[in-house]
């Protein structure tokens, strides 16, 4: 048995260079081009909401009394000054949709941040603690799943009042138990591992453990169900702006520039189309990103 | 006194009716510096032993013991953080699985320091550098190439004997004075295995910590150990310094483990085996729990559980406990039936 340690000089060669989890994650990520497309397009809707003031011809709120109801500049009777026409009051429409971008992103960010570190604190407390904390917090999910997602936030809006900012707090809400399940169940799976284990060997106590150990290993799923949550949440937004029950006029929230507009469907197509369009794309994208996403962080799903 | 002194530890899984027995009656000292093996199948109670000892057998588990002390110190009557204190720096232990046991999200350098910022010296805990140097250190005292490279390593990056290198340096960084190696080469190779042996027993002895051997393999408890135990279903069945136990193994149990050995198979077209399986939840025998195994067992084997019996340092428990020969003795004569014979 003794002898064996000599012959462990060999074998000094070293690591052969690995590719940083970035630079791999980044491989698998562009594999798909659904995902790149995604990713670009997300890209391009935060750059129109971080620079809407440069890039946006006219102000979200200036009314054009003389032109209302242009219709987009390629079709006839259209204006050059208004590319997408203009809305029953006369704003131009392609500006309100700029400055939509800033809230939906907005609304997306937070309401996903709101409900992602809640989630994670109570998914976090129901795996580690289990016992009748995690019944209680896991039954008062199963309720609130229970509950038709947008119907849950009309409620928690017809508490709350209408308005943006209550908008945000209801979606939060009603995306959070996604969130915990899905902590939960990644928890209870890397609480039984041995490193867990040895690190409470270590004398690592219960916050450590769970936010420290345990967290880290958890957060693949958590990041691609943020992905795909950030665009439920601009769906959700533009849902209860278009029930009147989010922005309120004349914020230019795209839910709402569709209620606003629903009376001219018929006769001016161009002031639903493009909200609708701009909800389709956005909330694509973030789709589009959110599968690329699990695709390359999911181990087993890849090839 | 002592290093570790377990006395009647009782382990018990499920219901308080109908209890999972998965430890019964243990006893349990470890001197300063001593070499304990502690051999048996799965599912015999070893590795419940010494996660009980080290004060993490997880609710719905019970622990109970007439005395669970670790250098002179009651852990019975210690609270949780003050358990943590002492565990993690005097106590130290190793898994089975290496690469399991690594947390995958850092690398080496962090899990290495980690520990040091908690248990570490005055000195450690306040530099970053010093931490740095010491982890470093550690790292080449367990002869892992490069270490200087390795640091920044991931787990997944290193091999299994690479990975239960760097376990035991994150175990040895507090200079345990107990050190516990529950399978330590169960999932490495045979040649990572003797190199990975024997650089836990240079450990333990350049340091003179005990260690705490927990395997089913018993040629490493026979290269390695001072004493051994030797448990079956969660009780133990025999103990006694290494040398002689596996030259004249008192209780049959014992005898048929070693008997199974491919050394003492040779020229045999079949290993020779234990018939039947460890005793479970609902069949557990109230007499001696191995009767229904035994070669030799007798009418008073299935009705009486035999106890722990012996001189002090060479105990075994059966009614019958066998002789240098191999034979059973205190009158043991078979009922009836024709003996069985050896082979």
């Amino acid at each position: 048995m003794i002898e064996v340690e000599e012959t462990l000089e060999i074998g000094l060669e070293p690591i052969p260079r690995v590719d940083g989890p970035l630079t791999e994650f980044w491989r698998a990520y562009a594999q798909n081009r659904g995902a790149l497309l995604g990713l670009s397009l997300a890209a391009a809707l935060l750059l129109l909401a971080i620079f809407a003031g440069v890039i946006a011809p006219h102000s979200p709120y200036e009314q054009f009394r003389e032109a209302t109801l242009t219709p987009p500049a390629w079709q006839a009777g259209g204006d050059p000054r208004f590319m997408l026409g203009t809305d029953p009051v006369g704003r131009d429409i392609l500006s309100r949709l700029i400055y939509g971008t800033r809230l939906s992103l907005l609304i997306g960010l937070i309401s996903v941040a709101i409900s992602l570190s809640l989630g994670i604190v109570l998914g976090m407390i129901a795996g580690y603690i289990r016992g009748w904390t995690e019944t209680a917090i896991m039954r008062l999910m199963d309720v609130m799943l229970a509950l038709p997602s947008l119907l849950l936030a009309i409620a928690v809006v017809a508490i709350l009042g209408p308005g943006l900012i209550n908008a945000m707090y209801a979606i939060a809400i009603v995306l959070l138990p996604h969130y915990v399940r899905l902590t939960r169940a990644a928890v209870i799976a890397e609480a039984g591992r041995e490193y867990v284990q040895s690190s409470r060997i270590a004398g690592a106590g219960a916050t450590r453990l769970m936010f420290s150990t345990i967290l880290p290993n958890c957060l693949a799923p958590l990041i691609v169900q943020a992905t795909l949550g950030f665009s439920s949440a601009i769906l959700d937004a533009a849902a209860l702006g278009f029930l009147g029950l989010g922005a309120q006029p004349p914020t230019p929230e795209w839910g709402s520039m569709l209620a606003d507009a629903l009376e001219f469907i018929q006769r001016a197509s161009w002031v639903v189309t493009f909200p609708g369009l701009a909800i389709l794309a956005t909330v694509l994208a973030f789709n589009l990103m959110g599968d690329g996403l699990r695709d390359a962080l999911d181990p087993k799903l890849k090839r | 006194m002592s290093l570790v002194e377990v006395a009647d530890l009782r382990v018990e899984f499920g219901v308080a009716s109908a209890p999972i027995v998965a430890v019964d009656g243990v006893d349990l000292t470890i001197e300063a510096g001593e070499v304990v093996g502690c051999v048996g199948e799965s599912g015999s109670g070893k590795s419940v032993t010494a996660l009980a000892l080290m004060g993490l057998v997880e609710f719905p588990g019970r622990v109970r013991a007439r005395r669970l002390a670790f250098a002179g110190r009651d852990l019975m009557g210690l609270s949780e953080s003050e358990h943590r204190k002492l565990v993690g720096k005097e106590i130290a232990m190793i898994f089975q699985d290496p690469l399991a046991s690594l947390n995958p999200c850092y690398t080496v350098a962090f899990q290495l320091t980690e520990t040091l910022r908690i248990h570490g010296t005055d000195a450690e805990r306040a530099s970053a550098k010093l931490r740095r140097a010491r982890a470093l250190e550690l790292l080449r005292q367990v002869e892992i190439p490069d270490a200087e490279a390795r640091l920044a390593a991931f787990p997944h990056q290193l091999s299994g004997g690479m990975a239960q290198r760097v376990m035991i340096a994150m175990a040895i960084a507090c200079n345990p004075k107990l050190l516990i190696a529950d399978e330590p080469t169960t999932a490495l190779d045979v040649t990572v295995q003797a190199q990975v042996l024997a650089l836990l027993l240079r450990l333990q002895r350049e340091r003179a910590m005990a260690l705490l051997l927990i395997t089913h393999d018993l040629a490493v408890v026979a290269e390695t150990a001072q004493r051994v135990l030797v448990m079956y279903a969660g009780q133990v069945v025999e103990t006694g310094p290494v040398p002689r136990i596996f030259d004249a193994p008192r209780h049959p149990y014992t005898q048929a483990l070693l008997a199974a050995l491919p050394e003492h198979n040779v020229g045999r077209t079949r290993l020779k085996a234990i018939r039947g399986v460890v005793p479970g939840a609902l069949d557990r025998p109230r007499a001696c729990l191995l009767h229904p195994r035994c070669e030799y067992a007798l009418e008073r084997c299935r009705m009486e559980r035999p106890a722990l019996e012996g001189a002090e340092t060479r105990e075994a428990r059966c009614h019958f406990p066998l002789d240098p020969d191999g034979r059973p003795t205190r009158g043991w004569a078979p009922e009836g039936l024709p003996c069985r014979a050896n082979g």
